[in-house]
């Protein structure tokens, strides 16, 4: 093969381009000095469309086939075929950026009814039309606080069990500013809510709660954790996840200034970690002139009709440059459209009872690998969703490697505790797995 | 529709205690067939780079192909990401090649794939070049940005901390580089730029700028957005870069989904690949593996970017192969050079690679945009650089035919030849009329329920 498959020109269209522009050659274009050209090679082969899905496809069979009872802040749930089918349409999915909203109006209104679907769910007044996942959510979070100047206070805190990868990505986003992060202790998985009272203080620019937790456990008492944060001038963010959100407290009720989360739970599957970042916020002046990211909002044509553009962009990176209030500029528009899909065509009582589920399917299965020798669970005593810690006699990460061998998934999450978590994409196996389980503990 | 009028509010019940629910959930319920109608509706109002010719400059929208879709859609390729390593050597042998090829394209050390989009592998690069410096224990406070560079560069650079030091083109639209003589010091942290730079012009002294930068103690950083006019012709790593990140959804071909995801990875020469983000992929005797490099910067995304985007770059690198690669690029610049060729605007600076920047002139560049509308293609970026006055900054990328550049070279002249009032009331053959952005900012309404209290 000499060329693109995907450019389009013959020969003869290639020399009467060329006559047109007055050279004799493609390479005469070319206007690199001789000492920085490049004749080597990559020894990239060009393949057949055949031959380099087959390549793919046969690196992609080197991974083991296991039923996976993973979570931790990363979901799957079973997306509808409807989904697939209507966001792969090609008029979404190769479109770029609304900057011409007349010929991008399909698009604008998507995304529109997503900011929608997320004020619905949070409460709060104002959704962005996405981030690129729940780590870099909670990082933009901490530096609108910053940003605010009605927020006081350098300090934010966050969970001490609070995702290894979250908590990476919250170090580099403060680390620009003035920011400083330290953890406050948590008791049973849940917020330790006198420890947390004795740490915030007027120093204070965020307290960062989540529900579920990362060990799956449903907080009780959110309020009062705004209460506090509110008393001392700091934002109250709190970490979610969308499925969750049909169900638990609505983070306004409980006084969230800000919610940050993993859209992808629905629309986007496992997908090894990709994902779609929440984020919602009070809608005051302050607020709208200081959220990162890309915002719908409702206008008018020439006509009077109700249209759709991207709207007050004077806070984005291409207008205010290096006072913007984001770098974002590609996000996650696709996979928002796609969860906004997956929401909409399970409906309200579809949602509820997906959150539903994922209580009972937590409590259920905890109860069955309880009743086995060897094992508790869960080992916190509190509410659940989707997933539990168990505690094992036997060493944990032993315990996840024999699962292994026996076709299953979990994390090991201390020297004795594993974590499970439960959808309905596993839960078809779950008899299989609580046999394996039984039989690795011993 | 889905929209405030078509929800349903349901009552929440649950065996969880009352105090820890919610107690109602209003959202649209339509059936599948009316879900499909709503979606299907919109995509009837939406352009994508099926729809027509989508010259964005500096966007490099060129077609997305199928059979990536379908490899993304595999069910082996959506797992976990907190498997074991040894269960998933596919993914992260399919991670590894993407990096080597990715490094060799650029003439790098090391790639990571982490960054999810492309500023967000600016992000990552400026970290990981302020690394270097406080491993030197070097503290520098100031980034050089020309003024013509992307906007993320600048918010990159303010995100990371450093104050930005903008500096002017020369009269031939580059880099001027007495400026940058005048603008380097010790406080020098970086120099981000990209090249051919965003009026598509090669920036022949990259060579004395990368000297001045390194004599200067500064990092070059190369902003990738416009690399598919160099594939398999010159290489970042070569003209003495030190970082620089691509973007997949630029240059190799996945879809830029209405705004995202998009992908970008970093790339590093050896002295930097120490700092890069944890994990990094590498390669043993028995497979492959992840691990943390000795000064990792830390973590970027929260687990390792936006892999099905990836995924589609490994297949669309393999599919092109080295000449396909060289060709892409090659008619990418022929096809930019020969639209210039037919159109009426003036195009003040060449010569160009991949992109030009035509002037509006007397007209505005939004009003020009606008009536192009009314010819069934999508208008080029507006506005921007500010280099040049009313700047239509225009790409058409390799998958464009003659014949389709001559459709849009029609559309660009039938603008320049509108009245202003023509212009002024354009488009007047869409879905929908000129959009009232003012009122939009003014007033903002950002969700159907803020509609509802309107009314």
């Amino acid at each position: 093969m000499s060329g693109s498959p995907y450019a389009p020109h013959t020969t003869s269209e290639t020399t009467a381009m060329l006559d047109a522009v007055g050279v004799d050659s493609e390479e005469a274009l070319f206007d690199i000095p001789e000492s920085v050209r490049f004749d080597g090679e990559f020894g990239i082969d060009a393949k057949s469309e055949q031959a380099a899905r087959r390549a793919v496809a046969s690196k992609l069979a080197d991974n083991d086939d296991l039923t996976e009872f993973l979570g931790r802040g990363h979901y799957d749930h079973y997306v509808p075929s409807v989904v697939d089918h209507l966001a792969d349409r090609s008029e979404f999915i190769t479109s770029y950026t609304q900057y011409q909203p007349e010929v991008a109006q399909g698009f604008l209104q998507a995304l529109f009814e997503y900011q929608s679907m997320l004020v619905e769910l949070t409460g709060l007044d104002v959704a962005n039309c996405s981030m690129y996942d729940a780590a870099t959510a909670l990082g933009e979070a901490a530096t609108l606080a910053d940003r605010l100047r009605s927020v006081s206070g350098t300090r934010v805190l966050v969970p001490d069990l609070l995702h290894e990868g979250r908590r990476g990505v919250l170090d580099n986003y403060v680390a620009g500013g003035d920011l400083t992060v330290e953890t406050y202790p948590t008791t049973d998985g849940n917020v330790d809510r006198e420890a947390l009272a004795e740490r915030v203080d007027e120093t204070t620019a965020m307290v960062y709660a989540e529900n579920p937790t990362v060990r799956g456990t449903i907080e009780e008492g959110l309020d009062t954790v705004g209460d506090l944060a509110d008393e001392h001038d700091a934002l109250f963010t709190l970490g979610t996840d969308i499925v969750a959100l049909a169900l638990l407290e609505e983070p306004a009720s409980v006084g969230a200034d800000v919610v940050v989360g993993d859209g992808s739970a629905l629309g986007l599957g496992s997908a090894y970690g990709f994902g779609l970042g929440l984020f919602a916020c009070r809608g005051d002046r302050e607020f709208l002139r200081q959220v990162p990211g890309r915002l719908v909002g409702a206008s008018e044509d020439s006509d009077d009709r109700r249209a759709y553009t991207l709207t007050l962009q004077t806070r984005e990176q291409h207008i205010r440059r290096e006072r913007a209030t984001s770098n974002i500029c590609s996000n996650q528009a696709w996979v928002a459209l796609r969860t906004a899909m997956h929401v909409a065509s399970l409906g309200p009582d579809g949602l509820v009872e997906l959150a539903n589920d994922s209580v009972r399917r937590a409590r259920e299965t905890a109860a069955r690998l309880d009743a086995l020798t060897g094992v508790q669970a869960p080992v916190h005593d509190r509410h659940h969703f989707r997933e539990f810690v168990a505690r094992v006699d036997q060493p944990a990460e032993a315990i996840a490697a024999d699962l292994e061998a026996e076709g299953y998934a979990v994390h090991a999450v201390g020297d004795h505790e594993i974590q499970v978590c439960v959808t309905e994409t596993n839960e078809q196996a779950l008899d299989g797995f609580v046999a394996a389980v039984s039989e690795v503990v011993r | 529709m889905l929209s405030e009028k078509g929800s349903e509010t349901v009552e929440v019940d649950s065996e969880l205690p009352d105090d820890l629910t919610r107690d109602s959930l209003a959202l649209p319920n339509p059936s599948e067939p009316e879900l499909a109608r709503h979606y299907t509706r919109l995509s009837e109002m939406n352009y994508g780079v099926e729809s027509g010719p989508f010259p964005l400059g500096s966007c490099t929208m060129k077609y997305n192909p199928k059979f990536t879709e379908d490899l993304a859609a595999r069910s082996d390729a959506s797992i976990h990401p907190d498997r074991s390593e040894r269960s998933t050597q596919g993914t992260l042998g399919l991670l590894h090649e993407l990096q080597t090829y990715l490094a060799d394209i650029g003439g790098m050390d090391a790639v990571t794939l982490q960054p999810p989009a492309g500023a967000a592998g600016e992000f990552t690069g400026i970290l990981v070049a302020k690394a270097y410096h406080e491993a030197n224990g070097d503290e520098r406070s100031e980034v050089i940005i020309p003024e013509s560079a992307h906007g993320t560069n600048f918010a990159t650079a303010a995100m990371a901390g450093y104050d930005v030091v903008s500096l002017p083109s020369n009269d031939a639209g580059r880099v001027d580089t007495e400026a940058l003589e005048a603008a380097l010091s010790e406080e020098t942290a970086a120099l981000m730029l990209t090249n051919p730079n965003t009026l598509g012009l090669f920036e022949r002294d990259i060579e004395e700028i990368a000297e001045m930068v390194h004599d200067a103690g500064g990092i070059l950083y190369y902003d990738g957005a416009n690399l598919n006019a160099l594939l398999g012709r010159a290489r970042p790593g070569d003209m003495g870069f030190d970082v620089m990140h691509y973007n997949v959804h630029k240059t190799f071909a996945t879809p830029h989904g209405g705004g995202g995801p998009g992908a970008g990875p970093v790339g590093v020469t050896e002295e930097l690949t120490e700092f890069l983000p944890d994990p990094h992929v590498r390669a043993t005797e028995t497979g492959y593996e992840t691990y943390t490099p000795d000064s990792s910067i830390g973590k970027v995304h929260g687990y390792d970017g936006n892999w099905l985007v990836l995924l589609k770059a490994h297949a669309y690198i393999t599919r092109l192969g080295d000449a396909g690669l060289a060709d892409a690029s090659a008619k990418a610049v022929l096809n930019a050079n020969y639209l210039a060729e037919q159109i009426d605007y003036e195009i003040p600076f060449g010569p160009f690679h991949h992109e030009f920047v035509a002037s509006a002139g007397e007209q505005d560049a939004a009003d020009a945009a606008k009536r192009m509308l009314d010819f069934g293609v999508h208008p080029p970026t507006t506005k921007w650089p500010e280099i040049v006055p009313e700047a239509l900054m225009t790409e058409p990328t390799e998958i464009e035919s003659k014949r389709t550049l001559d459709q849009l070279a029609a559309a660009f002249n039938a603008a320049s030849a509108s009245d202003t009032d023509t212009i002024e009331h354009a488009p007047s053959r869409t879905a929908a009329g000129r959009i009232d952005q003012t009122s939009a900012a003014r007033n903002p309404r950002l969700s159907w329920q803020a509609l509802e209290e309107e009314e």
